[in-house]
């Protein structure tokens, strides 16, 4: 209003812009016909334009939403630009050809796993036909045994237990297993291995894949190998010397459900993941174990970098570190198992039943003395295994190996004894002034309530716990025996003299002139005799 | 760890299997608020537990304003009964160093220098004292090792001052889960000692703020810290392999961390054997 521009006071019509003074004042404005000018002027911008198909009022819409949004600086100066650019928007397609693949976070993934572990599969039916078959139930109570080392520190977080319950579950249902036990949890570096040590049932063992190749080849087996093809060769040439070195014959494993394979374990990386059966130990693997100290990574088909090379994954690493700590560290209190009473007691009797008349002792006993409790798994001797075999004898079998008979030649290996199956855990030796074993009540303030707790001082990480009748034996740790002087890597062994002294290779100074001439002269000498005593024989004729 | 964060915290640690049985758990809850009250902590952080022979030594840091600051460490038997240790020295240090050997659990249990070190044993005589280190003394040295070598925290996690004093960052949220897996975002929780070594280049991309200790990126020997995401990634666990029993962990995209140790005090000397 006022488009004749402000009026000067001389000039008739002088503040009648002014609001208020304007000529129409006096009539009141009708609030309907306000109304209905608004809603023509939006009707008007509603309308689409009969080019684009778009209207005003949505475009004032998006540019106003689109500056407030992004708040730019000197607004006023680029709005035809942002004009133009929210009417380009409008064409613009928004799928692409390639659809974006959601992220799928870690975390999610893991909680998909985790839940899958609680679905209850299978109907009520099939649950009963399993219980009728087997006598007792197979699946460990997890929850229980975690129960009682919390009473002293140890153990997971009640989540991760009740996940690898379940997963015991799943174990069960998927192998034919007679009775499974958590072993216990092994860190590595990248991941960490749960382990369940398990008997399965009678007669479902499967046969091995048999690649017992020899592990430990040695050049020297190479160079037998050569000898022999170059002998069935005619010998035109001097061969050269055979290597005399054998390597020492490969000791056999233990059958499995005997010695260091009593029980077969599997292993997962987390409550969830698939469970996978570790392989059979073999004494080698033993042996070589107990001179390397590797971390574990955490994926069964990453090589052991050592020397004296394992022969093996860290699978088969794996299973050697559980096989000696098995062997050492699983202990149970005394009298709780016993050797059947008709078989006789041979030192080397390897089976053992529960004592039904056993009476457990007090806790405060129990913690006291050591006597009070025994271990019920064999010590592997130093050969790697449980029972001692004589390698003398397998060579007698093995003919296409040996061409002749070096048995004279093998030293004659003493036969290892160990300590007999129950030993009581009290003669374990000590290291320097550390013993063997640290015995604790879980809590002093409450003895009528408190477990006996076990700890292992050469395996850190291995406990056990009694409490009345229960007892349960546990590992957490890195997988290393402890040992109080530092690593130190076997050495390699001292080079391998490469031919057997003969004449034909030994050295010797060489002739001088002299001796040669000599040595002409004297041969001429003998020949000249030779000569005449021929001719003097002949004459005789 | 946080005293008052400990219930939480143990159980993200458990990975490991070592935790404190309930009672121990229960007796902290008690005593460390009286800790901090009587000795006047800002902050009192539970260490970790060093087992001995025959017993086991409980470990409380208590913090002043200054969270740089020497902390004060004190320890019990029993999780009730604290005592102050008096801080370590570089002799003792020193010393400690060449003891080998399990802890024994005895806090009075002495230690025959003559078989260990036998200048300082000599020293010692000469001075009119007996040549022996008591067992607490090693646990003070140890202790002090320990957080030096591998005391860690997130990075954002605590800010300097003009001043020089540092105190928690109120605005640190947690680190993203991908910055968690990576050993760059985390830092020595001690004087930094290769900070002065980064080209100017570098330097000129660090906020001093925040940048002002050593990563763990360039920790001698390489791969001596083990990361591990639990759960699918909602923990970020750090154990070290050079101290056997200290674990770090850390909720991404949450203010939670901490670190504890549990194990026998004893430093993994076999580790580039082991790698």
């Amino acid at each position: 209003e006022g488009g004749h521009g402000p009026y000067q006071p001389h000039e008739p019509g002088y503040g009648l812009d002014q609001p208020g003074y304007s000529p129409y004042e006096d009539e009141i404005p009708d609030p309907q016909a306000r109304m209905l000018a608004i809603k023509n002027a939006k009707a008007y911008l509603l309308k689409t334009s009969t080019k684009s198909g778009l209207n005003l009022y949505d475009h004032f819409a998006n540019i106003l939403t689109k500056i407030l949004d992004e708040q730019p600086t000197n607004t006023v100066d680029i709005i035809e630009n942002i004009s133009k650019d929210v009417k380009w928007a409008q064409f613009r397609k928004k799928m692409d050809t390639l659809r974006d693949e959601p992220l799928i976070s870690p975390t999610f993934e893991a909680a998909e796993k985790c839940k899958a572990l609680f679905i209850k599969e299978g109907g009520e039916e099939d649950r009963e036909d399993v219980e009728e078959e087997m006598g007792q139930p197979a699946l460990p109570n997890v929850m229980e045994t975690a129960f009682y080392f919390e009473q002293a520190g140890i153990g997971l977080s009640k989540d991760e237990s009740y996940y690898i319950f379940l997963a015991f579950k799943n174990l069960i249902k998927t192998q034919p297993i007679q009775t499974c036990r958590f072993w216990g949890k092994i860190l590595g570096l990248e991941m960490n291995y749960i382990i369940a040590e398990v008997q399965l049932r009678e007669g479902e063992e499967q046969e091995e894949t048999g690649e017992e190749g020899d592990e430990t080849i040695v050049e020297g087996q190479k160079e037998m190998g050569e000898a022999e093809e170059e002998d069935e060769q005619k010998e035109k040439e001097p061969e050269p010397p055979k290597s005399t070195y054998k390597p020492p014959p490969e000791i056999p494993k233990e059958a499995n459900g005997t010695g260091t394979n009593k029980y077969v374990y599997f292993v997962c990386n987390e409550p969830g993941k698939p469970w996978m059966k570790l392989p059979p130990v073999t004494p080698a693997q033993i042996v070589c174990a107990r001179q390397i100290k590797k971390f574990f990574t955490g994926r069964l088909d990453a090589p052991v970098v050592s020397f004296p090379p394992f022969p093996g994954n860290e699978a088969n690493y794996l299973r050697a570190q559980i096989a000696r700590i098995s062997a050492g560290t699983h202990v149970s209190p005394t009298g709780f198992y016993q050797f059947p009473e008709d078989e006789e007691e041979e030192e080397g009797a390897d089976t053992y039943e529960e004592n039904p008349e056993f009476e457990p002792p007090p806790v405060a006993e129990m913690v006291e003395s050591l006597a009070t409790w025994a271990h019920h798994v064999k010590g592997i001797l130093k050969q790697g295994r449980c029972v001692w075999i004589n390698p003398a004898q397998k060579s007698e079998e093995n003919e296409d190996e040996d061409e002749e008979e070096e048995e004279e030649e093998e030293d004659e290996q003493q036969e290892e004894r160990g300590p007999p199956l129950l030993t009581l855990i009290s003669e374990d030796e000590g290291m320097k002034n550390i013993p063997a074993w640290t015995a604790q009540a879980s809590t002093d303030l409450i003895p009528e309530y408190s477990v006996a707790i076990l700890q292992s001082n050469r395996w850190p990480g291995a406990y056990a716990f009694a409490s009345g009748r229960k007892f349960e034996n546990i590992y957490f740790g890195w997988g290393h025996k402890y040992s109080p002087e530092y690593h130190t890597p076997a050495l390699p062994p001292p080079a391998e003299a490469e031919f057997p002294s003969g004449p034909g290779i030994t050295e010797a100074v060489d002739p001088t002139v002299e001796e040669e001439m000599a040595f002409k002269a004297a041969q001429e000498e003998a020949l000249a005799e030779d000569e005449e005593e021929e001719d003097e024989e002949g004459e005789d004729d | 760890m946080e005293a008052l964060a400990l219930p939480a915290a143990l159980g993200l640690v458990a990975g490991g299997g070592a935790g404190l049985s309930p009672e121990h758990r229960a007796a902290l809850g008690a005593s460390l608020p009286l800790v901090q009250r009587d000795y006047r902590f800002e902050r009192v952080w539970f260490w970790g537990c060093i087992q001995g022979v025959r017993g086991a030594y409980y470990i409380a840091e208590g913090l002043g304003p200054d969270r740089a600051a020497p902390r004060s460490r004190l320890y019990s038997l029993n999780c009730l009964d604290w005592s102050l240790l008096t801080p370590a020295t570089k002799e003792v240090l020193a010393l400690a160093e060449q003891v080998k050997g399990r802890f024994q659990g005895d806090p009075s249990f002495e230690y025959n220098l003559a078989e260990i070190n036998a200048e300082a044993a000599e020293r010692l005589v000469q001075s009119g004292k007996e040549p022996v280190m008591k067992e607490e003394a090693r646990l003070i040295a140890t202790i002090e090792e320990i957080d030096r070598a591998v005391g860690i925290i997130p990075r954002g996690a605590f800010v300097k001052t003009p001043l020089g004093s540092v105190h928690e960052n109120r605005h640190f949220e947690g680190l993203s889960l991908a910055e968690a897996k990576k050993l760059s975002s985390y830092f020595h929780f001690t004087e930094p000692v290769n900070l002065k070594n980064k080209t100017l280049l570098e330097k000129a991309d660090l906020d001093p703020s925040t940048d002002f200790l050593d990563s763990l990126e360039h920790d001698i020997p390489q791969g001596s810290w083990s990361i591990q995401l639990e759960k699918g990634g909602t923990v970020v666990l750090l154990r070290s392999l050079l101290w056997l029993g200290l674990t770090f962990y850390h909720v991404p995209m949450t203010k939670q961390f901490g670190y504890i140790y549990f194990g026998n005090g004893e430093k993994n000397l076999d580790l580039p054997f082991m790698l």
